[in-house]
């Protein structure tokens, strides 16, 4: 189904302008002076004190350095766990088999993020509160990441792994330098979206951490706009909401389409 | 038989090895806590227990009495009726845009879709300087037009949550668009030309060919987004902690303040119980149909 019509093309574009006020201001007020009224187009001078004031007021580069450690660790781990699980379970035909289907969909039905009371009390029975270990392990054995390597593997030919087997490759080659190398696309879309998540996740690092070497950027921010009263601080809110989101908005409009690509392959955030 | 079935138990032996670290981690961390929980849902705990203590079904009698917990169930009824709906609507109009061909295409869709990948905690941030009372952007433009003052939008019962709708709504039409619009991608052209053959004019073709068509990808989007709009706390925390009187609390936040606010990790565990069931019964619809609705392909 497609539009013509002009005045409907308008609206989009009207309601677009409207979807980009948020981040307008807030780059606009990140980037100059701090006045009393609010400007979407704004009227003071550019200055780069916002940031400065921000990151002598609060340890912003080692949230920074908390949050790099979290989202790379956590994505380098969940790859090699769901390609291993991934290639057994779209070869499939084994005792057990809707066992592991069942403990995934329970996954995806139930997210971790609900968990997070007994998950905390399992954290402290390890002894692990406020760790980085804590803040990663509940999400290291990815349901979704599982499930959408499972389809990815499924349609890669049998008779690439029977050539390969007959010249004496191991299992784990045929899945290094068979599998791995030909699922390029499903692995970039599960890349985005357990980076973007970990990246943005909020609520339980918040609950299993408390000392600043541990604790990622969005509970630092948290903690900042909660300690401050409003009004005034605003250029202050900006620039550390700016340093915050830019890594991913930078990345989100170079790779706009596989970006869009791997949510819409997901499913889930 | 017998080489294919030695084959089974050989494969049998090698999938569990292989699947070892990722089914370790999921139980421990989904499975086992599930049952945990419900266990935890008829204890005591807190500091003066060493171990959580048996006490039935006292934590459920005393959520069920209490006004506070039926406030915050019906926020968060009300929260995912005032979000999932409308954008489900919006998101759904703007695919139908999308799917055309025009100029300003790309940067349409960059609009649409960049709160998406924002951090709620620094949307939220934001979104609460465009509600204050006074110099807020929502405040001057609505003085601008009617020159009354709407005060403070998150401190009044009636508007704090359609303030938190809007915001959630705006950050999540772009996912909800990017689901219809791969749904409008795989339809085939030729239904709607051959409706606009048939004379069919645009409100038509509409709510007679498309809205059918797309039924799968909406029940699929549907259940995504309750689900979504139900686990969400971090615009809570940030821009009103449930205030004003309980009337932004909402079920995850209400978990979270039990636990870690009045340390009663029993009675939190209970609302998780509540909450599971919640979620459970709004992904059945998935399964009745599995391979055709769920949508992971």
């Amino acid at each position: 189904m497609r539009i013509k019509n002009k005045a409907a093309i308008a609206v989009a574009f009207l309601f677009g302008a409207l979807m980009l006020i948020p981040l307008l201001w807030m780059i606009g007020t990140a980037f100059t002076e701090t006045s009393f009224k609010m400007r979407i187009i704004p009227n003071t001078p550019f200055t780069l004190d916002n940031f400065k004031e921000v990151f002598t007021m609060i340890p912003l580069g080692q949230y920074y350095l908390n949050t790099i450690v979290i989202v790379v660790l956590t994505f380098s781990i969940q790859f090699v766990i769901i390609t291993l699980g991934g290639y057994a379970l779209a070869r499939g035909d084994f005792y057990g088999e809707k066992l592991v289907m069942a403990i995934i969909f329970m996954q995806l039905i139930i997210p971790n993020d609900v968990l997070i009371v007994p998950n905390y009390l399992t954290m402290v029975d390890l002894k692990m509160v406020d760790t980085k270990l804590a803040i990663m392990l509940p999400f290291l054995g990815s349901a979704m990441g599982l499930f959408l390597l499972r389809q990815q593997f499924k349609t890669m030919p049998a008779a690439l792994t029977d050539a390969a087997r007959i010249d004496g490759a191991s299992t784990m080659r045929i899945i290094w330098q068979i599998y791995v190398p030909n699922a390029k696309t499903a692995y970039l879309a599960f890349a985005m979206i357990s980076v973007s998540y970990h990246w943005n996740n909020f609520l339980w690092p918040l609950i299993v951490t408390n000392s600043v070497s541990k604790r990622p950027l969005t509970v630092g921010l948290a903690v900042f706009a909660k300690s401050t009263e409003t009004a005034l601080l605003w250029g202050d809110i900006c620039a550390c909401a700016f340093v915050i989101c830019a890594p991913l908005l930078i990345l989100f409009f170079i790779f706009q389409k596989q970006f869009i690509n791997s949510f819409a392959s997901s499913g889930i955030k | 038989m017998n080489k294919r079935v030695s084959d089974k138990a050989k494969r049998t032996v090698s999938s569990w090895l292989l699947l070892l670290p990722g089914v370790a981690l999921m139980s421990m961390f989904t499975v086992y806590p599930i049952f945990k929980n419900i266990y935890l849902s008829f204890c005591k705990t807190g500091f003066r227990y060493k171990v959580p203590k048996w006490v039935g079904t006292a934590n459920f009698s005393a959520l069920f009495a209490d006004p506070v917990f039926w406030k915050v169930l019906k926020n968060t009824v009300a929260f995912s009726l005032m979000t999932v709906l409308p954008s489900m609507i919006i998101g759904f109009l703007l695919a139908i845009i999308l799917n055309s061909k025009f100029r300003g295409l790309r940067f349409l869709r960059t609009a649409y879709f960049y709160p998406v990948v924002m951090p709620m905690i620094a949307v939220a941030c934001i979104w609460r300087y465009l509600y204050m009372p006074e110099n807020g952007m929502f405040s001057s433009l609505i003085y601008s037009i009617f020159h009354t003052r709407i005060g403070d939008l998150l401190s009044r019962t009636e508007t704090v949550l359609p303030a938190l709708a809007v915001m959630y709504v705006w950050k999540e039409i772009g996912y909800v668009m990017i689901f219809f619009l791969s749904g409008l991608q795989n339809m085939s052209e030729e239904y709607f030309e051959a409706a606009m053959i048939d004379g069919g004019n645009f409100w038509q073709i509409l709510t007679r060919v498309t809205v059918p068509l797309m039924a799968p990808t909406t029940l699929f989007v549907t259940m995504i987004e309750i689900t979504n709009s139900i686990k969400l706390v971090d615009h809570v925390v940030i821009l009103t902690q449930g205030k004003p009187n309980n009337g932004s609390n909402l079920l995850m936040h209400y978990i979270y303040q039990l636990g870690y606010e009045f340390f009663d990790q029993g009675k939190a565990a209970a609302v998780t119980s509540i909450l599971l069931v919640i979620l459970l019964l709004s992904s059945l619809p998935r399964f009745f149909n599995s391979d055709r609705a769920i949508h992971y392909n």
